[in-house]
């Protein structure tokens, strides 16, 4: 195992000068393409289209799986979704337990990790592009979603690791290479090291390069263009001391603001579709015929859909295996129970939250429509908005015709999410380290380190080549997981059962009512 | 049969105090059981990271270990000494609302506290644990200064 973790050593410090060389002005060029060559496959294979169109596989295999475990668990997110609520509240909490990890925390950590970007930037480019109509399918992504966190977070805390110091560790690595065991399935330990790899893969770019790189981008759109490095050496010093110098209090802070930023989002947005109360059913109306008729958005319903679907997938992470990793920390006597709360997960990101960001944008008439056909007017594949923003600044946008404040909470919004993403990612991606490597304090501290410097990448310079490729790495997680959930979803029904029935009989009691 | 009194310890002086007066208590009662709780200010509802989590189980054994060695043992065995009948209990969770249960759990008659040791602005906010347990208690409750 020494001979890998050398070798991997050897091979990230080789990307990093790459990368920082080609930084230093474009000497390494040829390095950099020769990257985008030997990974270019990698990520068109990912990333590959249908034959004809435009909708990458990924997605559909993301959706496809997420379909299959609504149908084969009896539509659980909806059947669950009050005992979840019950769970998050502590209702069925032993007294006893008090002080370990309680369900509402696990959701919360977990949620950290997703909220971010993808609710802010991400539906912005879909509804820029899909029409309002995207919304519906996003919504239909983000319900479906719900089963797949649902079966990979359950599974999660019953394969997790539990040490003699009382520290745990879990996720798709630990659930794949044992799980395959106990049912006697070959290939598992080979697909809980190519998972790891991915997720290693993933939370240096996704994860970290590409948060990093965002939050520059907001904060130099408010003060004024300034070289990358210097917000990459800010970041990477809070980061360090979060992860390395182990300085709860700044990690406490954000995990603090980060709800509270949340929280302030989505009542900003509902106080602007308020304050147009007489447009909401004219914007659902909107969403619904958008969803089914495109309303003249490039690709039409088909177009419509691809966008809806993609950017749910990419919000909520459900399939991808990282929540996995977050919710076995919960200490609890049924593993289920944890999937029942992380269930909610999709639903509070990609039903509420991102909803509300497409009923601001819409509402707030940033996209232009033609007044004779009623469609709306194209500039090339996007919808022509009125100030021609897309992104983060459209939503920026469609917020300030309310609250001209509002761009800056904004900005200070997404370098929060930036930062409490990184967080969570560094924390997933160590897992994979260790389950590769072994634990161990100084091998614990050389992918901290790595993870360090990738913050200072990630916000300098903008790698096209090797973004594509983390981002690459997150859904390749998605292949290795959701391949596996296939294979494990029986025992995760077995649980179910057992569980409903002794919760029908009272065996498993309720402590507060 | 004899009475019980719950007694909170918080590892300051003005704790020692309370302990001291649930002692002179005690012996003009006669038969009766001293019961010491520790609690450990804890919330479900808190936002904590992924790394935390991990090492939260850890941690709440360590906290409970420490509470008892450092605090709640030392307690009881000096009152012991004194010949007094004494139990001691550490839990995590909100102070007001676990002393309150512990007293109707063991149908203690009373609950001796510290007033509040520590001040500032989110005390005077929200009320110290003293101030709320006073407001809701089921059993009458004694502040010593």
């Amino acid at each position: 195992m020494n001979k890998i973790f050398f070798m991997a050593l050897t091979g990230l410090f080789a990307s990093t000068f790459s990368a920082s060389a080609q930084e230093a002005g474009g000497i390494d060029q040829a390095v950099n393409e020769m990257f985008a060559a030997v990974t270019g496959p990698f990520v068109s294979l990912i990333f590959a289209p249908f034959p004809g169109t435009s909708f990458p596989w990924i997605v559909m295999w993301l959706v496809v799986a997420a379909s299959l475990f609504t149908v084969y668990f009896g539509f659980i997110q909806f059947r669950a979704f009050r005992h979840s609520i019950q769970l998050v509240k502590g209702d069925y909490s032993d007294p006893n337990d008090a002080g370990e990890v309680s369900h509402f925390q696990a959701l919360a950590t977990a949620l950290s990790g997703t909220v971010g970007l993808g609710n802010i930037a991400g539906v912005a480019v879909a509804v820029g592009i899909g029409g309002p109509g995207a919304t519906f399918w996003m919504i239909l992504a983000g319900l479906l979603g719900m089963a797949s966190k649902f079966t990979e977070c359950t599974l999660g805390v019953k394969y997790r690791n539990e040490y003699p110091d009382g520290t745990v560790s879990g996720g798709p690595m630990y659930y794949i290479s044992k799980g395959f065991a106990e049912k006697g399935v070959p290939g598992g330990k080979f697909l809980a090291v190519l998972f790891s790899i991915f997720c290693i893969l993933g939370a240096l770019g996704g994860g970290n390069m590409f948060q990093a790189n965002q939050a520059h981008a907001q904060i130099a759109g408010i003060v004024g263009d300034y070289p990358g490095w210097i917000t990459g050496l800010i970041f990477a010093a809070v980061v360090f001391a979060v992860i390395v110098g182990g300085i709860k209090s700044i990690a406490k802070v954000t995990e603090k603001v980060v709800p509270f930023m949340g929280v302030l989002y989505v009542l900003a947005a509902l106080v602007i579709i308020l304050m147009n109360f007489n447009q909401i059913g004219w914007a659902f109306g909107q969403i619904f015929a958008g969803a089914f008729t495109g309303l003249g958005v490039a690709g039409g319903m088909v177009g419509a859909l691809i966008q809806g679907f993609k950017r749910a997938a990419f919000s909520n992470e459900a399939g991808v295996g990282s929540a996995a990793i977050a919710h076995s920390a919960v200490r609890t006597k049924e593993p289920i129970t944890e999937g029942f709360v992380s269930l909610l997960e999709p639903f509070i990101d990609t039903v509420v939250i991102c909803t509300m960001t497409a009923l601001v944008i819409t509402i707030s008439g940033q996209l232009m429509v033609d007044p004779a056909t009623g469609n709306y007017i194209l500039d090339g594949d996007t919808i022509q908005t009125v100030g021609g923003t897309s992104g983060v600044a459209l939503t920026s946008a469609a917020f300030a015709t309310a609250f001209n404040w509002f761009p800056y909470v904004l900005a200070i919004a997404v370098v929060l999410f930036a930062f409490s993403t990184m967080i969570s990612w560094s924390y997933y991606g160590l897992k994979a380290w260790t389950y590769l490597f072994g634990e161990g304090k100084t091998k614990e501290l050389v992918f901290k380190i790595i993870f360090c410097i990738f913050v200072v990448i990630g916000a300098a310079a903008s790698l096209g080549p090797v973004i594509d490729f983390s981002d690459a790495a997150i859904f390749a997680m998605a292949v290795v997981n959701i391949t596996a959930l296939y294979f494990l979803m029986p025992v995760v029904k077995r649980e179910l059962a057992s569980y409903m029935s002794r919760l029908q009989s009272g065996e498993i009691k309720r402590f507060k009512h | 049969m004899s009475s019980k009194i719950v007694v909170g310890l918080d590892g300051s002086g003005s704790g020692d105090r309370a302990v001291e007066y649930a002692k002179t208590l005690a012996r003009q009662i006669g038969s009766c059981e001293l019961i010491l709780v520790y609690i450990i200010e804890w919330s479900p509802f808190s936002f904590q990271t992924a790394e935390e989590n991990a090492e939260r189980h850890k941690r709440r054994e360590e906290e409970i270990e420490a509470a008892l060695n450092r605090i709640v043992n030392p307690t009881i065995e000096a009152l012991k000494s004194d010949g007094l009948e004494v139990t001691g209990i550490v839990k995590h969770g909100d102070v007001a609302d676990l002393l309150d249960r512990t007293a109707v759990e063991t149908s203690a008659s009373q609950i001796v506290v510290a007033r509040a040791s520590d001040a500032g602005f989110a005390k005077r906010l929200f009320g110290t644990s003293t101030a709320n347990l006073v407001m809701h208690a089921s059993v009458p409750v004694t502040v010593v200064g």
